[in-house]
């Protein structure tokens, strides 16, 4: 994964894969990436396409001696995890759209009592019950604030089985670095998906690096402590405000990742996350065999958005492509970034349909 | 190498067994492969299909717009996929199982999948006779190179292992 630099993607065919690859889903990579990175404590609830994930952690957590609760509904679930990070637990909980929508009261508590936690959302088609096909249809819902009140949490897009592992570990760090919620926005195919990974695994020992001075774990020797979202006394909100915007500026600082490929001459730029940049990184290499300049910049956290690199290239590129799977979400965002240097397109696909790469391909021709 | 294959029947046929397979060989001969399910939410009975890609350099899409391969195990999904095969005009193989898909089509190869495997015993070893005659006619993967796959996926499951090694050998034959 690329920090805040240019990935270089040659043009010669990809070095051979080593052997030592296993067959792997999404949903369970997610899984292993939570179990390596220490997480005590999974709560959830079943709903399609992330099924694979709370089965796998019914029998993997049990084996670990960790916590596993189905819980009685989503918004039971997203209580729990508020219980066990409060006492200072690695926790997540998973769903998908509909689930995840139940989830947003839980959300915005643990956003205002700043406790650390992980959130799957492995997206589906809407609005409503929609399908159980994959979708990007909630990137507004993850990055703007799904819940009440004035609050952002850290949300990471994989685009493949191996960052369904590398981001869920990388999570569970942010989550406790900054005392956020940190969501794992992803979709129904990567979800669903097998492909060769080699994990390359983590181990969580060093993970963990500060004692939670915070957490609620009894008092008996020391001070009682208070964690809570509700402040009531004159002007107590409003300070705790400006201490959650300071936290949010100090993310935006240092937490944006993304990829860049074929950045620096690209006449025509790509941003895409997810699934869709995916199906992107190969259209554009097909692209650059035709010859065409194009790039792709793909946001990784999708809050803090990578919005410097993107007008930095824009200021280069004659245009750009927004591809997302819904009918118009990031694209606001780059356009925001882009503040009118040059012009948006914006292609969309709606209802769980996916993008095939001649339709990129076509598009990209067009315009 | 670049090849997009569809596996397509019903829940019960073994369809994402036989994709899992296909990909686990894929893996084990150091080629790239995708493996993307689709299944309404019927354990048996309901439709059932696959799309697996596998290929020589890095996969984007998991999702098959355009197979270069149908396999399919009964007529719904026969239904469902031939009119999308025959508008897209890209050619390539079709296998049909003959004992559930009444009609014909030129071209296309037939294996009586079901009635082998009921001779063989096991109703549920339909999918390992395409896949023997899938390898003997494709030559992707070497017949041992299979066989090696299936005994290291059943490894838990030896009740299974012997009916689905003959039924595979058996397509092989045909």
């Amino acid at each position: 994964m690329i920090v805040g630099k240019t990935a270089k993607t040659k043009l010669s065919k990809s070095s051979k894969m080593k052997n030592d690859k296993i067959l792997m889903k999404g949903n369970i990579a997610i899984c292993e990436g939570a179990i390596d990175a220490g997480c005590d404590a999974y709560f959830g609830y079943p709903i399609t396409p992330q099924n694979e994930a709370p089965a796998y952690m019914s029998k993997k957590m049990a084996e670990l001696g960790r916590v596993f609760i189905q819980a009685e509904s989503e918004v039971a679930a997203i209580n729990m995890v508020f219980g066990a990070a409060i006492c200072g637990k690695r926790a997540m909980t998973s769903s998908s759209s509909p689930g995840i929508s139940l989830k947003q009261e839980g959300i915005s508590y643990l956003a205002g009592a700043e406790l650390p936690c992980v959130i799957v959302n492995v997206q589906r088609g809407g609005p409503g019950l929609g399908n159980i096909s994959g979708s990007q249809g909630d990137y507004f819902q993850a990055t703007k604030g799904g819940g009440h009140g004035d609050y952002h949490i850290i949300v990471l897009a994989p685009y493949s089985v191996k960052e369904m592992y590398d981001l869920t570990f990388l999570a569970f760090d942010l989550a406790d670095k900054y005392r956020i919620p940190v969501m794992i926005l992803t979709d129904g195919i990567i979800g669903q998906m097998m492909e060769p990974v080699d994990i390359g695994r983590k181990s969580e020992v060093g993970s963990r690096k500060s004692e939670k001075n915070w957490k609620l774990d009894g008092c008996k020797g020391r001070e009682p402590r208070l964690i809570r979202s509700l402040f009531m006394e004159e002007g107590g909100l409003e300070k705790h405000n400006w201490h959650l915007k300071e936290k949010y500026d100090g993310i935006k600082k240092t937490e944006i990742r993304y990829e860049a490929d074929f950045t620096d001459d690209a006449e025509v730029l790509i941003v895409a996350f997810g699934i869709t940049a995916r199906i992107c990184k190969s259209a554009v290499k097909k692209l650059r065999q035709e010859g065409l300049k194009v790039g792709l910049i793909r946001p990784v956290t999708l809050w803090p958005f990578p919005e410097k690199v993107i007008s930095e290239v824009a200021s280069k590129s004659k245009k750009i492509l927004v591809a997302e799977m819904n009918m118009g979400q990031m694209v606001e965002d780059v356009k925001l970034a882009v503040n009118g240097i040059c012009p948006v397109e914006f292609l969309g696909k709606p209802g769980g349909a996916v993008f095939s790469e001649d339709e990129i391909i076509q598009k990209i021709k067009e315009i | 190498m670049r090849e997009e294959i569809i596996i397509a029947g019903s829940g019960g046929q073994g369809i994402m067994f036989l994709g899992n397979l296909l990909c686990n060989v894929a893996v084990s001969l150091n080629k790239y492969t995708t493996f993307y399910p689709s299944y309404g939410a019927e354990m048996r009975g309901g439709t059932a299909n696959c799309a697996v890609i596998i290929s020589d350099d890095e996969i984007g899409s998991p999702v098959i717009a355009e197979p270069s391969i149908l396999i399919i195990m009964n007529e719904q999904s026969y239904n469902k996929y031939l009119p999308k095969w025959l508008k897209s005009q890209k050619g390539g193989l079709l296998f049909f199982n003959s004992s559930l898909i009444y009609s014909k089509s030129s071209g296309a190869i037939y294996v009586p999948a079901t009635e082998i495997a009921v001779k063989l015993g096991d109703v549920r070893s339909a999918n390992m006779v395409m896949l023997g005659k899938f390898i003997k006619e494709t030559k992707f993967f070497s017949v041992a190179s299979v066989n090696d796959i299936i005994k290291k996926v059943l490894e838990n499951k030896k009740n299974l292992l012997e009916i689905n090694l003959s039924a595979f050998t058996e397509g092989a034959k045909l």
